[in-house]
C-alpha cells in the first residue's frame, strides 16, 4: 500500500467560508486531518458537512481568504479532477457506481476513461482490481455485475475504486446507513486497515456509537460554525449529541408497567415459512413495545404479516379481542393498524408529491363528501392541523415532500398515519436518515401518543433506541422471539451482548 | 421581448405560471397569424378550428390519464376505430341510412362498452401482470388493428343516417356541437382527476405505485379503472369520427396518435407520471390547432405544419429547462 506520507497533515483548512445566496453554509471553519487518521466529521443535517467536503474536493470554490492545504501543499482553486489526482476521494452515500458494469470495471473505471483513445486491457484491469481487493482482505467475483451485490459489498467496491486512484484521504458519507451490524463491523475493520496503511479517513455518520468506536478525533460543526475538535477517548454519545444539537439529549429509561391496560393486539404461534416461526406476543393500549434483533431476524417480515402485506402460514392474530386476519394493507388500515415503513424514500412517502397530498393519502374517504368530490377545505384543515400538532417545519403544504429534511419527512409520515386514527402504530426503524436532534423530537411524539393510549410496536436495530423509548423489549433472532426484557432490569451493553452474541 | 421570453420560460414554475406561459404563446401566435392573414380571425376559420380540434382533443385526454398514472396508451386510435366499427355495424344491422335513433343509441352504448373492455383489459394486464404499459398497449393496438382490418377487409363502412351529421357538423347557438361535447368531457376529466379520490389515486400511483399501495390506496384497481376510462374516451372519439367523416375505416386518424403525446408534453405533463393538469393540455391543443390552421391559411403545405409542431415542442422543452432563464438573466444584466 502507499507508504505513510512524510507530511503530518493530510488536510488543513484555515478559516474557510462559503455562502450560497444569503445562507452562510460555512463560516470561518478550521478543519485538520492527520495523515493516516480516522477522523469523524459530526453535525446535524444541513450543518455544513457536505459543503465542507465539496470545498475540499473542488466542487465548490471557497470564498477569498480561506486557506486549504492538502498533504502539506497549499492549494488554490482546485478542480474535482485535480483533487482526485492529489489523492482525495469521496464515497458519497449513493456510492456513484455503475450498476450494470462489473465489479472490475467499477473499480478500474477512472483508468478506463482516460482521454487518450486506447483499447481496454481486460486482463490487466481484472488483475489490478483483484489486487486492490486483496489489499482490503476481501474476495469477490470480479465479473459479477454490481447490481447483483448487496449494498455492503458495493461499499467495498467504492473503497477499492478510491484506492485504485491512490487515494490518501478518503471521505465516507454515511457509509453504514444501510448496513447490518455485522456488515458494519466488517466495514469498520477495513477502515482500520486503511488507516494503518497510512490512508486518512474522514467518516461522516449519524450513528454516534460507531463514530466513537472508529474515530480517533471528532470535529463537530453546527450551523456552518466550528464547535470544536475533540478526542473520542472519554467522549460519550450523550455529550456528542449535545455538542451537535446545542442542547442536552436526555437518555433515560422511561419504561412503566401497564397492568390494567387492555390488550390491543395479540399474536399466537404466528409462523411464515422461511421468515419467522412460532411468534407470540401482545401489546397493550398505551404501551411502547420494542422489537430488536439483527437485520434479517424477521422483524420487518413480521410487521408485513401484521399489515396484511403477506399472509401468515399458521398461527392467529387478535385485535381488541376479535379475530384479525387482514387480506390486504387496506384491511389492516381499516381495522386500525398503521405502518411507518423502514424505507421512507421509496415506500413511506411519495417523494415527488406535495406535503399536503402525502399527509392525506390514507384518509381520502374521510375527506370525500356526498358529491364524491374531495373537500379542499377539509383537506387543508387536516394538513394544517397535523403540521401544527407535530411541529413539522415547512414552507408551503404544496411543496414537494422531498424538499424537507429527513426528520420533517418522518413527521409527515407520522401525520399521515395518525390521521387514520389508528389503535396500533408499527414504527419500523423510524429514525433511519434522521439526525440526532430530530430523533429526539420524533420520540417525544411517540411518548405522547403512548400516553394518550396508542399501542406502539417500535422496531429498531439500534439497541439504545428500544432501550430508552420502550416499556418492554422483545429480542428476535433467526425468526423467533428469544426473550422479553424490561428496560429497567438490563443495561445497554448487556442487551447488546445478547443480541450480537 | 425578454420579458415575454422569461415569462414563457417560467412555464414550469406552477399551475398558474404554466397556463400563463402557454397563453402568452397562444396570444403571440394569434397575433402573428391575424397580421399575416386577414382571414384568420374570421368566424369561418374559428368555426372550422372548432370542428377540427375536438377529435384530437378527445384522443389527447384519453392519452393524458394513462400518462399521469405512469403509463401510456398507444392503442387509442385503433380503440376509437374498433368502437366506430361497433357503432357502424349496429347501424347497418338496423338498415344503414334508414336506421332509427334507437339503433344509434344502442350502437353508441355498444361502442362505449367495447372501448371500456379494451381499456380495462390493458389496465388489468398492466396492473396485475406488471407488464410495461408501452408493450401492453402496443400489443393491444396491433391486435385491434388486425382485428379491424380482418373484419372490414381493409375497406370502409359508410352510409349513416342523416341525424348523425348533427353530432359531427351541427352547431348550437353558433358553437360547434363537437366543441361543446369536448368542453363538457374536458371539464368532467378535470374534475375526475383533480377532485375525486380516484383521480388522486391516479396521480399517486403514477408517482410511485408501491408507495401508493403502502399508503393503503388500491393502485391496481386504479390502473384498471383509468385505462378503462381512457378506452371509454376513445369510444366517444370513435363515435365522433364516424359522425364527422360519415364513414368508418380502420386506420382513420392514425397520424393523431403521436400528436396526442406531443400535446400532453406541451401541456406540461410529466412523462414519468404523477404530475400534470388538464387545463394546460387544452391550451396546448389550441396552440397546435392555431399553428396548423394559421399555416394553412397563409398557404403553407399541411406537411410543413406537422414539421412546425415538432420544432415547436423542441422549442418549448428548451424554454422550460432552467438554462434559458439563466441566459436571459445574464443578457438582461440581472446576473452578477
Amino acid at each position: 500500500m502507499t507508504p505513510a506520507p512524510a507530511e503530518q497533515f493530510a488536510l488543513r483548512l484555515h478559516k474557510v467560508s462559503k455562502a450560497f445566496g444569503g445562507v452562510q453554509a460555512l463560516n470561518q471553519v478550521d478543519f485538520e486531518v492527520r495523515a493516516g487518521e480516522v477522523h469523524c466529521l459530526a453535525g446535524e443535517n444541513g450543518c455544513g458537512k457536505s459543503t465542507l467536503i465539496k470545498v475540499v474536493t473542488g466542487v465548490h470554490q471557497p470564498e477569498q481568504a480561506g486557506l486549504i492545504e492538502l498533504f502539506g501543499e497549499a492549494v488554490d482553486r482546485i478542480t474535482p479532477v485535480q483533487a482526485r489526482q492529489r489523492g482525495v476521494s469521496v464515497i458519497w452515500q449513493d456510492l456513484a457506481l455503475f450498476p450494470h458494469m462489473s465489479v472490475a470495471e467499477n473499480i478500474a473505471f477512472d483508468d478506463l476513461v482516460g482521454l487518450r483513445p486506447q483499447s481496454v486491457r481486460y486482463r490487466e484491469m481484472v488483475e489490478r482490481s483483484g489486487e486492490v481487493l486483496s489489499r482490503l482482505g476481501v474476495t469477490m467475483d470480479l465479473a459479477a455485475p454490481l447490481n447483483d451485490l448487496p449494498i455492503a459489498q458495493r461499499q467495498v467496491v467504492a473503497i477499492a475504486r478510491a484506492l485504485m486512484n491512490d487515494a490518501r484521504l478518503i471521505f465516507m458519507d454515511e457509509p453504514t446507513a444501510s448496513l447490518t451490524q455485522s456488515e458494519t463491523d466488517r466495514l469498520l475493520d477495513i477502515v482500520r486497515k486503511l488507516s494503518a496503511a497510512g490512508v486518512a479517513i474522514v467518516f461522516v455518520s449519524h450513528r454516534l456509537a460507531e463514530v466513537l468506536d472508529i474515530a480517533e478525533r471528532v470535529t463537530v460543526v453546527r450551523d456552518g460554525n466550528l464547535v470544536g475538535v475533540y478526542p473520542t477517548e472519554g467522549m460519550t454519545q450523550a455529550r456528542l449529541g449535545e455538542l451537535m444539537t446545542g442542547h442536552l439529549i436526555e437518555h433515560e429509561v422511561v419504561a412503566r408497567d401497564l397492568p390494567d391496560a387492555d390488550v390491543v393486539f395479540e399474536a399466537k404461534g404466528l409462523s411464515r415459512q422461511g421468515e419467522f416461526a412460532d411468534v407470540s406476543f401482545d401489546i397493550r393500549a398505551g404501551e411502547v413495545l420494542g422489537l430488536t434483533g439483527l437485520i434479517g431476524a424477521g422483524r420487518t417480515e413480521l410487521a408485513h404479516v401484521m399489515m396484511g402485506l403477506r399472509p401468515a402460514d399458521t398461527g392467529e392474530m387478535r385485535l381488541e379481542g376479535a379475530s384479525y386476519r387482514p387480506g390486504s394493507i387496506r384491511d389492516a388500515i381499516k381495522r386500525g393498524l398503521a405502518y411507518v415503513s423502514e424505507d421512507r424514500l421509496s415506500l413511506g412517502l411519495l417523494q415527488k408529491q406535495s406535503i399536503a397530498d402525502n399527509t392525506v393519502i390514507s384518509i381520502l374517504q374521510k375527506l370525500t363528501t356526498a358529491t364524491g368530490l374531495i373537500s379542499d377545505r377539509d383537506k387543508a384543515a387536516t394538513v394544517n392541523h397535523w403540521i401544527r400538532e407535530l411541529g413539522v417545519k415547512i414552507g408551503s403544504p404544496e411543496d414537494a415532500i422531498s424538499t424537507l429534511s429527513g426528520g420533517n419527512q418522518q413527521k409527515v409520515v407520522l401525520a399521515k398515519w395518525l390521521a387514520t386514527e389508528p389503535r396500533l402504530l408499527i414504527l419500523d426503524s423510524p429514525t433511519v436518515g434522521v439526525d440526532v436532534g430530530a430523533r429526539a423530537g420524533i420520540f417525544r411524539i411517540v411518548r405522547t401518543l403512548a400516553e394518550e393510549g396508542l399501542a406502539i410496536l417500535l422496531i429498531s436495530d439500534e439497541v439504545t433506541e428500544v432501550m430508552y423509548h420502550s416499556d418492554r423489549i422483545l429480542h428476535m433472532a433467526d425468526g423467533r422471539i428469544r426473550q422479553t426484557y424490561d428496560p429497567r432490569d438490563i443495561t445497554v451493553p448487556q442487551l447488546e451482548e445478547r443480541i450480537y452474541a | 421581448m425578454t420579458a415575454l421570453l422569461s415569462r414563457m420560460s417560467r412555464i414550469k414554475t406552477g399551475p398558474h405560471g404554466e397556463n400563463l406561459g402557454l397563453l402568452a404563446m397562444l396570444g403571440l401566435l394569434v397575433l402573428l397569424f391575424s397580421l399575416a392573414s386577414p382571414r384568420f380571425l374570421t368566424g369561418a376559420n374559428l368555426g372550422s378550428m372548432g370542428f377540427q380540434m375536438p377529435l384530437l382533443g378527445l384522443l389527447t385526454l384519453a392519452m393524458l390519464a394513462p400518462i399521469l398514472s405512469g403509463g401510456l396508451n398507444l392503442a387509442i386510435v385503433f380503440t376509437a376505430n374498433i368502437c366506430g366499427l361497433t357503432l357502424a355495424w349496429t347501424i347497418m344491422q338496423f338498415g344503414g341510412a334508414e336506421a332509427g335513433i334507437g339503433a344509434f343509441i344502442l350502437g353508441c352504448a355498444l361502442a362505449l362498452l367495447v372501448g371500456a373492455l379494451a381499456g380495462a383489459a390493458m389496465g388489468a394486464v398492466v396492473a396485475y401482470v406488471g407488464a410495461h404499459p408501452i408493450l401492453v398497449s402496443l400489443a393491444m393496438m396491433i391486435f385491434l388493428r388486425g382485428l379491424g382490418e380482418f373484419l372490414t377487409r381493409g375497406g370502409d363502412i359508410s352510409g349513416f343516417p342523416d341525424y348523425m351529421r348533427v353530432l359531427g357538423h351541427g352547431s348550437l347557438i353558433g358553437i360547434p356541437v363537437p366543441l361543446i361535447l369536448f368542453g363538457l368531457i374536458a371539464l368532467g376529466w378535470h374534475v375526475l382527476l383533480r377532485r375525486t379520490p380516484h383521480g388522486f389515486s391516479v396521480y399517486m400511483t403514477g408517482s410511485n405505485m408501491r408507495a401508493a399501495e403502502y399508503a393503503g390506496l388500491n393502485a391496481k384497481r386504479t390502473l384498471v379503472l383509468i385505462y378503462m376510462l381512457s378506452g371509454v374516451l376513445c369510444a366517444i372519439a370513435g363515435i365522433l369520427m364516424a359522425a364527422r367523416f360519415n364513414s368508418v375505416r380502420v386506420g382513420h386518424g392514425e397520424a393523431m396518435l403521436l400528436i396526442t403525446v406531443l400535446a400532453c408534453f406541451l401541456g406540461g405533463i410529466d412523462p414519468f407520471g404523477g404530475h400534470g393538469r388538464v387545463a394546460p393540455v387544452i391550451i396546448a391543443l389550441v396552440i397546435l390547432q392555431v399553428l396548423s390552421s394559421g399555416l394553412n391559411l397563409i398557404g403553407a403545405n399541411q406537411h410543413l405544419a406537422t414539421a412546425v409542431w415538432g420544432l415547436f415542442l423542441i422549442a418549448v422543452m428548451v424554454l422550460r429547462s432552467g438554462r434559458l432563464r439563466r441566459l436571459i438573466d445574464v443578457f438582461s444584466g440581472k446576473d452578477k
